[in-house]
């Protein structure tokens, strides 16, 4: 594979970072390492002595296991849209920064379906989706669209990589055999002929093209495991947009909060440059902008209707004794400062910015929260039952054990795949930074002499 | 092997002794005609038969397809409910279930602050529109011809996507492992007779179509002492609390009988006698309670002493 300077120059800068784990890289491997056999621990607990370990109950049927299910998967379908529409309206800005939306999409659509796995009370048996599977459920449709979907982000991550392993394969990496060899294989003898760029080019497109819609639809379909049903708060026709939406406006803040923490863990200054923060801080502002009108309107007309159970439900999610604090929580952090912080001038920053990001990501797992715990302590037929917990829902410590193994397990991917393939795709590079430096009323990206024209 | 001889001598004896099944165990020294999984007549003597009451008839595929010609449909008479909860015992007791899971319950409604509360007998309302048959993903939960939807625990996956869907919160889940009693531990599980239970797997009220099968009662209505429960057959137009059998239309007519939030649009197969002209005030059945079940209905009930 052959190179031009400045992407060159980006490979020989990211080089070590593949060629080696540092003793940071381990430390936080273990760390994580750690939190995910606690997790494994509490999965042993789970499995012999059933679901009563969880705080779910017949009433609050689902709790923090669904509720992670929703925040990652909802940041895969993120990753792949915005993938998407970057490689297909050729954003030049976004070069450096796709390869960080695709881990995202594979990272999350393989950690965001174990909880769903955790959630069901037997395990042995899943195989009976595949057996006797009831094309009715719209349990159905999410097994069918997870799968596509994991098949198509699979597939586009890798026709993503593919002239990357190129690069690697020839670079003489000081590697082990094993992965001189799982390169030379996964490159698939790519040496950059006009055949081939051509080739691989047109999957991309394709491949694009189909992960868009694909992703809005299967966020849909998450959505309708809910909206299908009769209970307040779900059973809404907006229940598609709103969590397509809402897995785009998350998955944006995640992308935010990689992006910095990569540039400091890699000194990537160069490549997520200030102006990346600021216009993904752009794209947060209109989605967060979406996601409070979606909001909005929910709550709105729940309450003007006021219907007996919508009542019950806003008045359970906007009462200081109940979920009053969190709801205030979810909506200041989560939709009201991240457009404060990127609509005034002097915290339009980068690191207000990825503040403001991670509050967002941590209020919208909240908003998850509160769109399904609150809805089941609703029932339609007063409960009338004596025991508390059937009554509230509250976590238990291996519930958020494994809440926190399953970070660990993102978090780990993250790490790993960072030492295997170059946070900044390298090959990409050469389309994208003529327009910087060109563009009249464009900053340049970086100082002027660092950027060779191609 | 063994096992499988004598359960299939069980069978065939539960099968040819249907008629006369409630009928008391027949005086030692009678010999009854078997046919033996060999294909012979072998005669025991009756001492040796033993009914086995929770013994499936049918097969899990016949489970599925429901009893023939039959449209079960169930009445329930609010006038004459006193929360007595002997339904609820008989029902536990039927179907080996503890003390805290309730298949039926009975809920006491206010519908508003002026209205007159009254005591609410709840079971599978068997909707012909089920909310949770729809969502299942395996076809664990179904509806049969005859209108019962049933679970078949050992097709569900615990996804509890149907206790979601369920807008009654009928259905109650094996959180844990279920404790089975040594009496139903060893016998095969079917749809129709829901025992014995299994961790991680949901479970409800079925109607008890093993008795439907055996011409009896379920347990709600043979035991409740004020005879709330009709149960019957809408083809026959025929319903019975055990004591008067009349015709189905006839009661709904007379009695204005109504289905519990019908504009769910679930079409349940339950219906309600509105609490009109009550045989009994609605202390009676909440002064005698157990402190444990009486709080459930405090605040209906005594709602000066939640405000203080």
């Amino acid at each position: 594979m052959e190179l031009n300077s400045y992407q060159q120059q980006a490979f020989d800068y990211q080089r070590p970072n593949i060629e080696k784990f540092t003793k940071r890289n381990w430390f936080w491997i273990i760390f994580y390492l750690l939190w995910i056999v606690a997790g494994g621990y509490a999965l042993y607990l789970q499995i012999a002595k059933g679901h009563g370990v969880t705080g779910m109950r017949d009433n609050v049927v689902w709790g923090l296991f669904i509720v992670n299910f929703i925040f990652f998967i909802g940041l895969s379908y993120a990753g792949a849209i915005i993938a998407g529409l970057l490689h297909l309206f050729k954003v030049p800005w976004g070069k450096p920064i796709v390869r960080i939306a695709q881990m995202m999409t594979i990272i999350s659509v393989i950690v965001g379906p174990i909880f769903i796995l955790l959630c069901v009370g037997r395990f042995d048996r899943l195989h009976h989706l595949f057996f006797y599977p009831r094309i009715q459920s719209p349990m159905t449709w999410d097994v069918m669209a997870v799968v596509t979907f994991f098949v198509g982000a699979v597939l586009f991550f890798y026709m993503a990589i593919i002239k990357d392993l190129a690069v690697y394969r020839d670079a003489k990496l000081k590697i082990p055999k094993w992965r001189q060899k799982i390169y030379n294989i996964l490159a698939l003898g790519y040496r950059g002929a006009a055949s081939q760029k051509r080739h691989l080019l047109i999957s991309q497109n394709l491949l694009a093209i189909i992960m868009i819609p694909l992703s809005i639809i299967v966020a849909s379909i998450l959505s309708w495991i809910f909206g299908m049903t009769l209970r307040p708060g779900w059973h809404s026709t907006i229940f598609g947009p709103y969590f397509v939406v809402g897995a785009l406006y998350s998955g944006c803040g995640v992308l935010i909060v990689a992006m910095w923490f990569y540039r400091r863990m890699y000194k990537l200054d160069k490549y997520f440059t200030d102006r990346h923060f600021v216009y993904l801080g752009y794209i947060m502002l209109a989605l967060a902008a979406g996601y409070g009108y979606f909001t909005f309107s929910e709550y709105f007309t729940h309450w003007f209707g006021s219907e007996k159970w919508d009542s019950e439900l806003i008045h359970k999610l906007f009462s200081p004794g109940e979920y009053g604090w969190w709801t205030l929580f979810a909506n200041l952090f989560g939709i009201l400062l991240p457009i404060l912080i990127v609509a005034i001038p002097a915290t339009r920053k980068a690191n207000w910015i990825t503040a403001v990001a991670f509050i967002m990501v941590i209020a919208m797992w909240v908003k998850r929260y509160l769109i399904i715990v609150p809805t089941l302590e609703t029932t339609l037929v007063p409960m009338q039952d004596t025991r508390a917990e059937y009554v509230k829902y509250t976590a238990t410590w291996p519930e958020w054990v494994l809440t926190g193994a399953g970070i660990a397990s993102f978090l780990l991917f993250f790490t790993l795949v960072s030492k295997y393939v170059t946070v900044v795709p390298v090959s990409g590079l050469e389309e994208a930074e003529p327009h910087f430096t060109h563009h009249p009323h464009h900053q340049p990206a970086v100082k002027k002499e660092e950027v060779k024209p191609a | 092997m063994k096992t499988a001889a004598v359960a299939t001598i069980a069978a065939t004896a539960c099968g040819s002794l249907a008629c006369s099944c409630s009928s008391k165990k027949a005086p030692a020294g009678d010999k009854v005609k078997l046919l033996s999984p060999d294909g012979e007549i072998v005669e025991i003597d009756s001492s040796y038969l033993n009914h086995q009451e929770h013994m499936a008839i049918v097969s899990k595929l016949e489970a599925r397809e429901g009893i023939a010609g039959k449209k079960f449909v169930m009445v329930v008479d609010l006038a004459r409910c006193k929360n007595a909860r002997k339904c609820i015992t008989a029902c536990q007791k039927w179907h080996y279930r503890p003390e805290e899971t309730e298949w039926l319950t009975v809920k006491l409604i206010k519908d508003s602050e002026k209205a007159a509360p009254y005591w609410f007998p709840k079971q599978c309302f068997h909707c012909d529109n089920p909310p949770c048959v729809k969502v299942c993903p395996v076809d664990a939960t179904y509806k049969r011809q005859d209108g019962l939807v049933l679970i078949d625990n050992d097709r569900c996956i615990g996804c509890k996507f149907c206790m979601a869907a369920c807008p009654y919160s009928t259905r109650v889940f094996n959180w844990d492992e279920p404790e089975v009693p040594f009496d139903i531990k060893d016998l095969a599980y079917n749809p129709e007779t829901g025992i014995p239970a299994k961790v991680g797997t949901v479970e409800k009220c079925d109607f008890c179509p093993d008795r439907a099968r055996e011409g009896l009662l379920p347990p709600c209505v043979e035991s409740c002492p004020n005879g709330v429960f009709y149960f019957g057959d809408e083809n026959e137009d025929t319903v019975t609390n055990g004591e008067e059998t009349i015709s189905f239309t006839q009661l709904i007519k007379d009695r204005a009988g109504y289905r519990y939030m019908e504009e769910l649009g679930t079409k349940p197969r339950v219906y309600y006698l509105p609490p009109k002209d009550r045989q009994f005030p609605v202390e009676r059945g909440y002064d005698d309670l157990e402190p444990k079940i009486k709080d459930r209905f405090k605040d209906i009930m005594e709602p000066e002493k939640k405000k203080s």
